[in-house]
């Protein structure tokens, strides 16, 4: 520690493992413009274009390079890999070779298996017979405890993508930790926490002394991790190069241990800058090495992978990752967080061009910079890389400001707080369970019993609404079942030690429910309330199309009339979870959010009451259905920002995608426009803005000619694809999307 | 109340910053290359109410930024010139910056006492010449140029735009001459070309109407940038939209 004493201002950070207190001590605010930045190096050109290539290898190989069947993931296993070993500033991969893929059976057995053979491989048999026969996974345990309904309402699309045969993600540990303090003392540490624990042995207290006990080995695989590249992690990272490169081994740990949907960064750009500009200042590297560490972090990060089954592709599509990146932000003394390194982050999707991943999300505050808003703008318009959240709403909210953004939209205060990922139910599909009487539209099984047929086919909003009110209270229920279940097991057999090694013992918990289909539900109430329809149903009674007689407004224009049916209901079902009883005594937050699942919930739901064909992808998390939004973008827009964070506290999605040249005439304007717009959104209390500035056409060559759009980045639903990757089905619905032009 | 064909609530060509844009039914000319036929026929469109506008430009007051706005455009917005005085008006006292764009062919009281209230007019003038104006149109030009010079005498703050149409309206003599006849008024702060495109045409076709311009191609950037060099002295500001 005696080092790192001298280097910077000391503080409370000195007596205890306390992060955000050495951030605020240390930070140096940035005014000025992005003039500073430096391209990459040649060594960092070589590095890429090994990476392009493999990138490549893998398009063309099914989506995989290479997977080993015989060693299990874990923190320390594999021997070092590289991509081309004497270019490397920054080092370290998940397995012994570039894009190589590896198993991680704690999660189930069986999809790994599946993973390997959809490539033609075999997992080894040592593997399989250890856990087919020996070692229970989260997978065995979750499904030996389901109840016969939950089975039912997964199977039949009630809930979807629910983390029971995969790593549920979402934690993020605070990686900057190992930088600042160092294996031995983070040891430390934690063995006083552990001894700390004692008293009435009760389920919780075993459980957590259990699990503490866990994350102290984690540390010394983390420990054993860096040896194996010749890093000496027991102390703390004394330059900027180390500071970037002990970050990066403590994600990398995570990453190996676990698989989960979404393993997010956190918000390590201001605190790497703080190492940076001390050896900036003392003139021990130059802007460009500077620069170069950054690139080549990111570049580690753009190749994480994980080993996936096709069918994980439905629901999150692209093979992603989300490393999410929080960048930005205000501090509560009212400085803002922008340093040299948030632009130099940014500046990596110049320097090694668009990509999906690390997951950009620029946290906005009014009060940031103008000349940072800019370069957003600009990097918005050049990449469509970026995702924005609302600074001012979240800190206002929770309070906090030190959290990262977990998975796409979600606030996690840096280790201090968890969350459990809850995937989403299906709200639209929920809502016709009300106009037939309890049964799902699709199967004909009754799914929700005390649902009274309606007394006309003549739809009454009263009436459908009170039927939806039974039906939404049974689906928050079941759906809570799940979860409770779901996390006793993922703690029990595929515990996150390495996360949660580096976050605090015994941290709040948010439940991070989600729902589909909100503006699906919003302009069927709507039709219902303000013109007559009528039921079209098959010889089992089940609906199968709506006639729609008269006019109605939608969601996406701005109209109050239809947009507060979408604020209500969004109420209504965060109110009916938070009732419920939760595994650990997690906090129930709800997300407006769907990944790119809303193709497939589109294809499990039938004919809607708002005009929707059976089978039609639903519009992504908070948007307005595509076509809809007729008043151009800023209606649209508004219609989205009156949904209430309150009622949405895991976050509220809006994917925004508009031609460039409806954002004014040319480059100033266009980036000025795109600066006022994103202000005044979120000064609207708005949560979430994925931006994509580009022309359809362009998609459409892409779709055409993929080969030669390897790096097109799009934002989806909180994340970002390589356009390329999706499938043709979700090409043409994102294709299909609204995008906002005034010409 | 003002009948109202359609909203764009992102306008970012129709005056500074980023506008509500309220497209007017109805309208005095046929233009030959116009983009929104259907806004032409000067019955139907939407009776829209004084306060429901000045709603929507308050719940987007803070997209509008320092610079935007409303526009109304059309159609021919001064067509509904006395159903507009209030309306403006209203949105004058909330505060809000105010432009018309039109064809500037009507001049009447009504017009005359709205100018007060607009911060900007968008004139959009035709052709220079009367004949050519005449084919293009369907009306003589001068009601246009008369209303021009009663923007300069009140010293209203105007942006001319011009649609540059391959063949009808790009000939270097009429550009001079649009050049000369308006560099002498102070009013204008800018000229905006307008490059001809034909994204309305399919809009045509659908209201069972010949789309008389088929076949004239979109400008090249040669064309784009030679008007531009011609139009240039003549004007403080100048750009192509
Ligand atoms: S004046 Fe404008 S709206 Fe009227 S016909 Fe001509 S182009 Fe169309």
């Amino acid at each position: 520690m005696s080092k790192v004493k001298e280097m910077f201002a000391t503080d409370l950070w000195n007596e205890q493992v306390n992060v955000r207190n050495f951030v605020q001590k240390n930070i140096t605010p940035f005014e000025g413009d992005s003039s500073f930045l430096c391209g990459p190096t040649e060594r960092t050109k070589k590095l890429w274009s090994i990476c392009r290539e493999a990138i490549k290898e893998e398009m063309d190989n099914n989506g995989v390079r290479s997977i080993d069947t015989e060693i299990v993931s874990t923190i320390a296993s594999f021997e070092a890999g590289y991509i081309q070993k004497d270019l490397e500033l920054i080092v370290g991969l998940q397995t012994d070779e570039l894009l190589k893929r590896a198993m991680k059976p704690y999660g189930g057995i069986a999809v790994v298996e599946k993973a390997c053979s959809e490539q033609g491989l075999e997992v080894s048999d040592r593997v399989k017979d250890i856990f087919r026969n020996y070692a229970k996974t989260h997978n065995d345990g979750v499904f030996d405890v389901y109840t016969d309904e939950i089975r039912k309402y997964r199977s039949l699309g009630f809930l979807t993508g629910l983390p029971d045969n995969y790593a549920r993600g979402r934690i993020i540990g605070d990686y900057r930790r190992l930088a600042l303090y160092g294996i031995d003392a983070l040891i430390e540490a934690k063995k006083t926490d552990l001894a700390g624990l004692v008293g009435p042995m009760n389920d919780e207290k075993i459980r957590l002394r259990e699990e503490v006990a866990e994350q102290i080995k984690a540390l010394g695989q983390i420990k054993e991790l860096g040896n194996t590249y010749g890093l000496d992690l027991s102390r703390p990272a004394e330059s900027a190069q180390e500071a970037v490169q002990w970050v990066y081994m403590a994600y990398l740990a995570a990453v190996k241990e676990q698989d989960g949907a979404a393993m997010s960064l956190g918000n390590v750009s201001s605190f790497l800058d703080i190492y940076i500009q001390y050896d900036l200042e003392n003139g021990t590297i130059t802007e460009e090495l500077a620069q170069e560490f950054i690139d080549q972090f990111v570049m580690k990060l753009r190749v994480v992978r994980h080993l996936r089954m096709n069918a994980y592709n439905e629901i999150f599509a692209g093979d992603p990752t989300w490393v999410t990146e929080a960048i930005g932000g205000k501090l509560m003394d009212g400085r803002h967080k922008i340093t040299k390194t948030s632009f130099r982050f940014l500046q990596t999707l110049y320097n090694l061009g668009a990509s999906p991943e690390p997951n950009m999300t620029v946290l906005w505050s009014q009060s940031l910079p103008e000349n940072f808003k800019k370069f957003c703008s600009q990097v918005s318009i050049d990449t469509s890389s970026i995702q924005y959240e609302n600074d001012d709403l979240m800190q206002d909210t929770r309070q906090s400001d030190d959290y990262g953004i977990a998975c796409c939209v979600s606030f996690q205060e840096i280790g201090k707080q968890i969350q459990f990922f809850g995937a989403r139910t299906n709200l639209a599909k929920t809502l016709l369970l009300a106009v037939n009487g309890g049964r799902c539209e699709m199967s004909g099984k009754t799914i929700v019993e005390g649902i009274p047929e309606l007394s006309s086919d003549e739809l009454n909003f009263d009436e459908v609404m009170a039927n939806y009110k039974i039906a939404m209270k049974d689906v928050a229920r079941v759906y809570n079942e799940s979860m409770n279940i779901i996390h006793y097991m993922h703690d029990k057999y595929y515990y996150e030690k390495a996360q949660m090694a580096l976050v605090d013992t015994n941290p709040a918990i948010n439940l991070a429910y989600g729902i589909a289909g909100l503006s699906i539900v919003a302009d069927s109430l709507s039709a219902i309330k303000h013109a007559k329809v009528k039921v079209v149903r098959n010889e089992q009674g089940l609906s199968t199309d709506f006639k729609i007689e008269g006019e109605f407004p939608c969601y996406g224009n701005d109209d109050d009339r239809v947009d507060n049916l979408a604020v209500q209901i969004s109420s209504d079902f965060n109110q009916l979870l938070k009732e419920l009883g939760t595994y650990k005594n997690a906090e129930p937050t709800m997300s407006i959010l769907t990944i790119t699942s809303n193709v497939v919930y589109g294809l499990k739901t039938g004919a809607t009451p708002d005009g929707r064909a059976q089978g039609v992808a639903f519009a992504p998390g908070a948007n307005p259905m595509h076509g809809r939004d007729k008043n151009g973008a800023i209606a649209s827009l508004n219609s989205v920002a009156k949904l209430d964070y309150k009622n949405a506290l895991d976050g509220i999605s809006n994917t925004f995608s508009i031609i460039p040249k409806s954002l004014g005439a040319d480059e100033d304007v266009r980036r000025e426009n795109l600066v006022t717009m994103m202000d005044a959104y979120f000064s609207k209390e708005a949560h979430h803005l994925n931006v994509n500035v580009l022309n359809r056409e362009l998609l459409e060559d892409a779709m055409e000619n993929p080969g030669e759009y390897p790096q097109l980045t799009i934002r989806v639903s909180g994340y970002a694809v390589n356009f390329v990757r999706l499938t043709r089905e979700q090409q043409m619905e994102v294709i299909s999307r609204s995008f906002h032009s005034n010409m | 109340m003002i009948r109202v064909h359609s909203f764009e609530s992102l306008g970012t060509y129709d005056g500074p910053g980023i506008r509500l844009v309220a497209f007017l039914q109805g309208c005095n000319f046929k233009c030959l290359y116009c983009a929104n036929p259907d806004t032409i026929e000067l019955k139907g469109g939407k009776e829209t109410s004084i306060e429901e506008i000045v709603n929507m430009a308050k719940n987007q007051k803070p997209f509008f930024g320092k610079k935007g706005g409303i526009t109304f455009s059309g159609g021919e917005p001064l067509v509904q010139a006395k159903e507009l005085i209030p309306v403006v008006k209203a949105l004058k006292e909330e505060g809000f910056h105010v432009c018309i764009d039109t064809n500037g062919s009507i001049l009447n009281d009504y017009v005359k006492e709205l100018m007060q209230y607009v911060d900007i007019v968008l004139m959009d003038v035709k052709h220079m010449n009367n004949e050519k104006h005449n084919k293009l149109v369907g009306k003589s030009n001068d009601r246009t140029l008369a209303f021009a010079q009663y923007l300069n005498e009140i010293n209203k703050p105007v942006w001319l735009r011009y649609v540059l149409v391959p063949g009808y309206s790009d000939d270097q003599d009429d550009l001079h001459t649009l050049g000369k006849h308006f560099s002498t008024q102070n009013n204008i702060e800018k000229l905006e070309i307008q490059p001809y495109h034909h994204l309305g045409s399919h809009k045509y076709e659908h209201m069972g109407w010949k789309y008389e311009l088929e076949g004239v191609p979109s400008n090249t950037q040669e064309q784009l940038n030679t008007a531009f060099n011609i139009l240039k002295p003549y004007f403080k500001e100048i750009i192509i939209n």
